[in-house]
């Protein structure tokens, strides 16, 4: 038999186990605060013919809005060095030219994966002025660590 | 419960076996550690490499080393001298696919060794394509995991022939944890050895041209997430079952343990995506059942938690113990068998919340491939479950090789530990403290052009080199005990511990017992967890990648 310390033990674990599912689920689907899981597929030899990576760079869509189209490839960032005024929110669509690289911009939660094949997309808001690093954290060859650029937020 | 299998002493052969395992695996911790101290060295800004030997050269050999072939080779020895002890000698047959098995294994990690240090297969122990490694690379690690499957049929079998021969009857706990680790380890490979066999390897090898990178990532994970588990319950075997007899208490529950051991079987393995929670391609409603999945894997290590505590306490009450802690006291700190594995649980309550806190989706988009998360599985691999292992051997060694552990080898094992805590102190809270800040795991020295933030980051660097020298002193002292314990010291009978349940006449529910139902239910939660989303991944595939190599 179960002692009973044994099951307020397990109640507890239960309970708190649950309120971790209801407010990830809560964040992820009454939010939209889920994890960046864009699927568009791309041919990854023909990124450079592919619209709209085409044509990669900083464009103005709306009243203190950006759009990035960004290709990554070992090992920099395109385009490098990203302008915007502060309290501007930027969507970010990547995509890889050659392996897996990751998009991290530090102090900010801007990260996601760029595999070749697949569109990524990413949205973040940047209240605060300064410079940005962008890195790429994940492991792409002898190079990795030197893949970085900065994003200007005026 | 009487066993009448169960040995006093594990057969020589036997013992020989588990042996042969432990020289590889100690061999690896000697040249992983080298490889994890210079990585921490060259991190700090104070250190290059010599001889044109680049950091992520040295970072494939400390994954694979210690990530694969230490873990490996140490928990198949571990679970045949553990059978053997609980179940009756292996017979010729079981204790040939015993060796045929290691022998595999063996020369699969020297073939992967080989072109690691050649220079071919600098693509980290995750090899994500498409970086693309000497297809000798990728024979190898086929060769160790198929090898591991053999090794692992001689549990197998024992575990059979025991049922047989005693109709009716549970099988001996230990017998039990190890047959089911060995059963998921094979559930889990079989989709690491499909991504090799099927993909890399006719594509390093030029038979195809492109390759299906979604489906390699999600077959790798498929895997990589039952790995952390495969090395975590041989820890939990000996948290149930040895320590208990250690201390001189029972086991709080044989029922408790097994029910536990059946959880991590079915909510291991269907957990994957949580490590691909970042990449596109997969439905953010897939991510998020197995991010549920991921959640009920902590039940039955809270449950263990409950039942080491238990044991514990009523331990200490039955020697006299008075108070809320006064148990405490009780405890045998003298003795490195319970306090090397003890200082290994503690550690398991940080790494466990920092666990929690990965697999929660929105959480994981800050510390994803930060150094956070190498920080965490620092503390549960590279603390909780190797200090365990620390703690076996101190007897496990001895046992096999007719010797026994003096108080003078108890002691500098305790201090080991004593050394591993601080160290590992140093450097796992220091890339916790750094991961929050953003700085990347898996990459070299850098101060990414001088970035403000980047500097930051250096201060964490020093301390996680203070830190790795620390640790790297407690490899010297484990691997002189080690050849110690294995070679010199004084002949004699050292005890295999192993604890009985507190309630003598509880017998364990044979419904554990019944593999078609347990192995059924875990094929339908992976089919459930997995189908829709990889019938996705290949149906839409993009065009595959080709093969680059950036070394």
């Amino acid at each position: 038999m179960m002692h009973r310390s044994e099951k307020i033990w397990l109640i507890l674990s239960f309970g708190m186990i649950i309120g971790f599912m209801l407010i990830t689920g809560y964040q992820t689907f009454a939010l939209e605060m889920g994890p960046p899981s864009y699927g568009e597929r791309i041919d990854p030899q023909k990124v450079d013919e592919t619209a709209p990576f085409d044509n990669p760079g900083i464009k103005k869509v709306g009243e203190k809005e950006y759009e990035v189209v960004m290709t990554l490839q070992v090992f920099s960032f395109t385009p490098n060095e990203i302008e915007v005024p502060a309290g501007s929110t930027v969507h970010f669509t990547m995509t890889s030219k050659d392996v897996v690289h990751g998009f991290q911009v530090a102090d900010t939660n801007l990260n996601a994966m760029v595999v070749p094949g697949y569109v990524q997309k990413i949205t973040q808001k940047f209240d605060k002025p300064g410079e940005y690093l962008v890195l790429c954290n994940e492991y792409c060859g002898a190079g990795h660590q030197m893949m970085s650029t900065t994003i200007t937020v005026k | 419960m009487f066993n009448p299998s169960a040995k006093l002493k594990v057969d020589r052969r036997d013992g020989k076996l588990a042996m042969a395992h432990f020289f590889v695996a100690f061999t690896a911790l000697a040249i992983g550690g080298l490889a994890g101290l210079l990585q921490t060295l060259v991190r700090s800004g104070k250190f290059e490499l010599p001889a044109g030997i680049g950091y992520y050269q040295i970072l494939t050999v400390h994954g694979v080393v210690l990530g694969l072939v230490l873990t490996t080779f140490f928990i198949m020895g571990f679970q045949i001298a553990a059978t053997s002890k609980t179940s009756g000698t292996l017979t010729n047959k079981q204790r040939i696919a015993g060796w045929t098995g290691f022998w595999l294994m063996t020369a699969g990690t020297v073939l992967a060794a080989v072109m690691i240090l050649l220079n071919e297969a600098t693509v980290l122990y995750t090899f994500y394509a498409p970086l693309q490694a000497h297809a000798l690379y990728y024979i190898g690690l086929t060769l160790v995991i198929v090898g591991s499957w053999i090794d692992g049929a001689a549990i197998i079998m024992k575990y059979a022939e025991w049922r047989r021969k005693n109709p009716g009857q549970p099988s001996p706990l230990l017998t039990f944890m190890s047959l089911v680790n060995t059963m998921m380890w094979i559930v889990a490979t079989i989709g690491v050895a499909s991504t090799v066999l099927f993909q890399l390897l006719p594509w390093s090898l030029g038979f195809v041209e492109t390759v299906n990178i979604g489906v390699s990532r999600t077959l790798f994970w498929y895997f990589g997430h039952p790995l952390v588990y495969f090395w975590l319950l041989p820890a939990y075997m000996a948290w149930y079952v040895v320590i208990p007899k250690v201390i001189g208490g029972k086991i709080f529950s044989d029922s408790l343990a097994r029910m536990s051991f059946i959880l991590f079987l079915l909510f291991s393995i269907p957990v994957g995506f949580h490590h691909q929670l970042m990449e596109p391609g997969i439905d953010p409603a897939w991510k998020f059942l197995q991010v549920i999945l991921t959640f009920l894997v902590v039940i039955p290590s809270l449950m263990t938690a409950f039942s080491l505590f238990a044991t514990f306490e009523s331990f200490g009450r039955s020697k006299g113990a008075t108070g809320l802690f006064g148990w405490v006291k009780k405890l045998p700190w003298g003795d490195a068998r319970f306090t090397v594995p003890f200082i290994g649980m503690v550690a398991f309550i940080p790494a466990g919340a920092g666990g929690i806190v990965n697999a929660s989706h929105q959480m994981n988009q800050v510390v994803h491939n930060t150094i956070w998360v190498t920080g965490h599985f620092h503390l549960t691999v590279a603390t909780s479950v190797v200090l365990t292992f620390f703690g076996v051997s101190y007897w496990l060694i001895p046992h096999l090789t007719g010797r026994i552990l003096t108080k003078a080898m108890n002691k500098l094992g305790i201090i080991q530990a004593v050394i591993w805590a601080i160290g590992m102190t140093f450097m796992s809270g220091a890339m916790h403290a750094a991961g929050l800040l953003g700085a990347p795991r898996r990459s070299s020295y850098s101060e990414y052009g001088g970035a403000a933030q980047a500097a930051e980051w250096i201060p964490y660097q020093v301390a996680q080199a203070i830190g790795g020298t620390i640790l790297f002193i407690g490899i010297i002292l484990m691997l002189y005990i080690f050849i110690n314990l294995a070679f010199f010291a004084p002949k004699g009978e050292q005890e295999f511990p192993v604890g009985e349940a507190a309630d003598e006449a509880e017998k364990a529910p044979m419904v554990f017992e019944n593999w078609k139902l347990w192995l059924g239910i875990t094929v339908v939660l992976i089919l459930f967890a997995y189908t829709i989303p990889f019938i996705d991944l290949i149906q839409n595939a993009p065009p595959g990648a080709k093969g680059y190599k950036l070394w």
